[in-house]
């Protein structure tokens, strides 16, 4: 048999489909305003010098959105489902982090807690809701979106209710940093914080069989089983794990305002984050994954979100816009189209060797 | 292009071919890395039941694809009686809609709805419906086909044998000249099969042409005309059952001549049971909540033994049990003379008991994954979650295993459900060979795969067991299992009815033991 041909395995890869997107985009922005891709830099209302522009919007929400991907990408890898709470659960970790920063005093002079205690207590309650959909889904058998449907409607107002429904109010200026800029640094710290977990995710997944266990559960359930795996505590494990995401998306998103509003934090995040997912070429049922391509996805996602706002898309237009990406995405995805792709490079490949 | 001529249709004499329903010429299928179909010709006449023959990965499947349009067809053309013109057949409906009718091994109806329903289903005219108009022609249609079942039944209160035969009236009733029957026997016991050629002879008098596939040579002699051989995606040729006594076909199928089933009766050596060793695994009143009574089970170090009984009466059951892969829920398990608590799979395995499962497909593989994540994962499990094995040390593992069982894969990337059965299951054999079991259980590890690799399993099985590696070994074809077994448990109705060893380990003293015909005297 013969190897092959070295444009055959760039199509073939999985980060091919994305890498297309986010060249289309740039290709777009390019010829519409190439001052898209102005970078400034400038002081801040904090007076550090930092880097502004589009790319650096793209960057910085982003990562937000990246972060998420990682753990949507295991909990649908393991379950062969979404978990569509995940913006309700940002929400309680947000308020939960307030919680302990501020003590019963919403406007705190000082913080009450140190933040990484707070961010370690919320990361645990943003676990254990993790747990929670898991234990639905993995023990009680019930389809991932339903199972998150019960969460998805009740994580606002818990997070709410955390609070005592009051918006308490953070003054420590170091709280900013993560969601905004450390000072003398001049790219956005949710960025950095991105990376982290890349890295993290990247080296968990080369140095234990987390791929391994969770894809044999996404593929035959019964017969990872029969090998010795629990494929309940394997899909509790992705849940958990998205709560680990959640928790960081929680600190970064509270962080950049210093406050929390229940109703509109992370909203509708759960799509993107389940978007990013799919773009990266993974099946929505599950089994094989491939952690990069969604990571990519999500980048490619707050691309086009970015280049939507600065055409001036109305915010609550914009889901008639990705639409139209996911009709393309899966179109170019369904079986039919890649027959036919590759029935015509069989062809073009005859040609040559005739 | 291939310079070869076609004849086309118009040249064809139909006077001498007066009597065929079906005509494939020239089919060539390839997909990436695999040419799968090359040349091939197949003929089907009227009334007859034509058997298509081949070792697993010779093309019997995709050759069927191609037929009811599941795959496209990069060449060759495929002609109807009826039809002018080279058939264009895109998709199954297409199929369909030409008389090409086919009933899958799994059965593709809905077990909710009722008999009548699944009959019509997808077939009635308009909204207006009148049922008991339906039931009146269903019944008919049961009735004339010796079907035994009532109309308004629902379909999964029927035998799996009899849901078959509605499956297969529901074809026929659709007009259906070539009725495609893709391994129909696998899943039914002895009686079953009977009534399902019942039903096959009386649709051959009925003028439908029926191709056969099956792996079961017994079956093949029993009902069919004519037989198609193919070999590694090309055809070998078609034969009249006369003319093709067994051992022909065998090596036709092979493509060479086959003394190795003879071979191995003599590699079987007269097992001898080391004195004061205590046996590898003891069970006393082992049960499971799959329905089983209580059973006591041993094997000794080096010993091949294997559960034999009809279909559904309790030989896996038994196995899993053992194996913890059902829900234990009574008894006593010995290892080496210490007990031990074996309640989930991986309690079995850290014992050092291996078990390759009777359904490959639900139980075995893991289909997406590559050959060589098929090979490390039971071991990999073993080593913990934290002990992943390097990229390296897995090709290695995988190439050394492929070597072993002369797995035929492109490499040890490529995803596992792309191989042909018999391959796939020696991986699920090099995935339990690397975990170093003490005890293998292997239950119908030879199902559904070729010859070939029959022999190949029987002899590894022998080889084990002479490496002093205790071998459980559970087939449906008895003769296999009275080559490879030096003591056979019988079941029957989910209980344990006796022992045979030595000069028992024959096929009539089998064949009473299992029929119960002792007690009876």
């Amino acid at each position: 048999m013969k190897k092959d041909s070295i444009l055959m395995r760039i199509v073939r890869n999985q980060c091919f489909i994305p890498l297309i997107a986010l060249l289309l985009l740039v290709v777009f922005n390019l010829v519409a305003d190439p001052g898209f891709f102005k970078i400034t830099l400038a002081d801040n209302s904090a007076g550090n010098p930092v880097l502004s522009g589009f790319l650096v919007t793209i960057l910085d929400s982003g990562s937000e959105l990246a972060i998420l991907a990682i753990g949507m990408t295991l909990v649908t890898a393991a379950s062969g489902g979404q978990d569509i709470s995940v913006g309700a659960a940002v929400a309680i970790a947000g308020s939960v982090l307030l919680r302990v920063l501020c003590g019963s005093n919403s406007r705190p002079e000082t913080l009450q807690a140190p933040i990484i205690v707070a961010f370690l207590v919320s990361c645990l309650v943003a676990m254990l809701f993790g747990a929670f959909n898991g234990v639905l889904v993995a023990y009680f058998n019930i389809q991932p979106m339903i199972a998150t449907l019960i969460l998805y409607t009740a994580g606002r107002s818990i997070a709410a209710w955390v609070n005592n429904n009051e918006l308490p109010v953070i003054s420590e200026p170091s709280f900013k940093y993560f969601g905004e800029f450390i000072p003398g640094i001049p790219i956005p710290t949710p960025f950095f914080i991105a990376v982290a977990c890349m890295i993290i995710i990247a080296l968990v997944l080369r140095f234990t069989n987390l791929r391994l266990y969770t894809e044999a559960v996404g593929i035959n359930q019964s017969s990872a089983r029969l090998n010795g795996l629990n494929p309940a505590m394997i899909k509790v494990l992705s849940f958990v794990i998205l709560g680990v995401c959640v928790a960081v998306v929680g600190l970064i998103k509270v962080s950049r305002i210093s406050t929390i509003n229940y109703s509109v934090i992370a909203k509708d995040i759960e799509m993107d984050a389940i978007l990013a997912v799919a773009l990266g070429g993974n099946a929505l049922s599950g089994g094989k994954f491939n952690m990069a391509a969604s990571v990519i996805g999500a980048y490619v996602i707050q691309f086009l979100t970015t280049t939507l706002y600065k055409f001036h898309v109305q915010s609550d237009a914009l889901p008639a816009y990705k639409a139209v990406v996911v009709i393309v995405l899966v179109v170019v995805s369904a079986p039919k189209v890649r027959e036919w792709f590759s029935g015509l490079t069989r062809r073009s490949m005859k040609k040559e060797v005739a | 292009m291939t310079p070869r001529r076609i004849l086309s249709f118009e040249e064809v004499d139909w006077n001498v071919k007066e009597n065929v329903v079906l005509e494939m010429r020239n089919i060539y299928k390839s997909f990436p890395g695999v040419r799968a179909l090359q040349g091939v010709d197949f003929t089907l006449r009227k009334g007859e039941i034509h058997a298509l023959m081949g070792e697993n990965g010779a093309g019997k499947s995709t050759l069927i694809k191609v037929l009811t349009g599941v795959y496209g067809k990069d060449e060759g053309e495929i002609h109807l009686d009826g039809c002018q013109g080279a058939a264009v057949i895109h998709s199954p409906q297409d199929a369909q809609n030409l008389g090409i009718s086919t009933v899958y091994q799994e059965i593709t109806l809905c077990p909710n709805l009722s008999v009548a329903e699944n009959m019509f289903i997808g077939r009635t005219k308009g909204m207006g419906q009148s049922w008991k108009k339906v039931n009146a022609d269903t019944d008919k249609i049961l009735k004339s086909l010796d079907i035994p079942a009532k109309p308004t039944q629902q379909l999964e209160s029927c035998s799996i044998a009899v849901q078959q035969m509605i499956a297969i009236a529901r074809a026929v009733d659709m007009e259906c000249k070539v009725l495609i029957l893709d391994e129909p026997t696998s899943s039914l016991d002895e009686q079953e099969v009977e009534k399902l050629f019942g039903l096959m002879r009386n649709l051959r008098e009925k003028g439908v042409g029926i191709i056969f596939v099956t792996h079961f040579l017994d079956q093949v002699y029993e009902v069919c005309d004519r037989i198609t051989v193919m070999r590694d995606g090309q055809l070998v040729g078609e034969y009249a059952i006369k003319d093709l006594p067994r051992v022909q076909l065998v090596s036709k199928m092979l493509g060479k001549e086959l003394d190795d089933m003879s071979d191995i009766k003599d590699e079987q050596q007269e097992y001898v049971k080391e004195a004061g060793v205590p046996p590898v695994l003891e069970a006393e009143g082992l049960v499971s909540d799959a329905g089983i009574k209580p059973f006591d089970f041993h094997i000794d170090k080096g010993e091949v033994n294997g559960f034999t009984g009809l279909l559904g009466s309790g030989r896996s059951e038994c196995v899993r049990a053992i194996f913890g892969a059902d829900r234990v829920t009574g008894g006593t398990v010995k290892m080496k003379g210490k007990p031990v608590k074996i309640n989930k799979p991986l309690d079995a395995m850290k014992n050092g008991v291996a078990y390759l499962p009777e359904d490959r497909k639900m139980d075995g593989i893991v289909g997406d994954l590559s050959v060589r994540d098929n090979i490390i994962l039971a071991q990999q499990v073993l080593r913990g979650f934290f002990r992943p094995f390097s990229k390296a040390e897995a090709n290695k593992i995988a190439d050394e295993y492929i070597k072993l069982l002369s797995i035929k894969t492109a490499s040890a990337d490529t995803p596992i459900k792309s191989l042909s059965g018999g391959n796939q299951q020696k991986v699920i054999l090099a995935r339990w060979l690397f975990t170093h079991p003490d005890y293998l259980i292997l239950d119908e590890p030879t199902r559904g795969i070729d010859v070939g690799t029959k022999v190949d399993i029987q002899k590894l099985v022998l080889k084990l067991a002479s490496e002093g590696m205790s071998v459980t070994f559970i087939s449906s074809e008895l003769d296999e299992m009275l080559r490879t077994c030096s003591r056979l448990v019988v079941m029957r109705d989910r209980q344990m009815v006796g022992e045979l060893t030595q000069e028992d380990l024959n096929q009539n003293k089998v064949m009473s033991t299992i029929a119960g015909g002792d007690e009876q005297s």
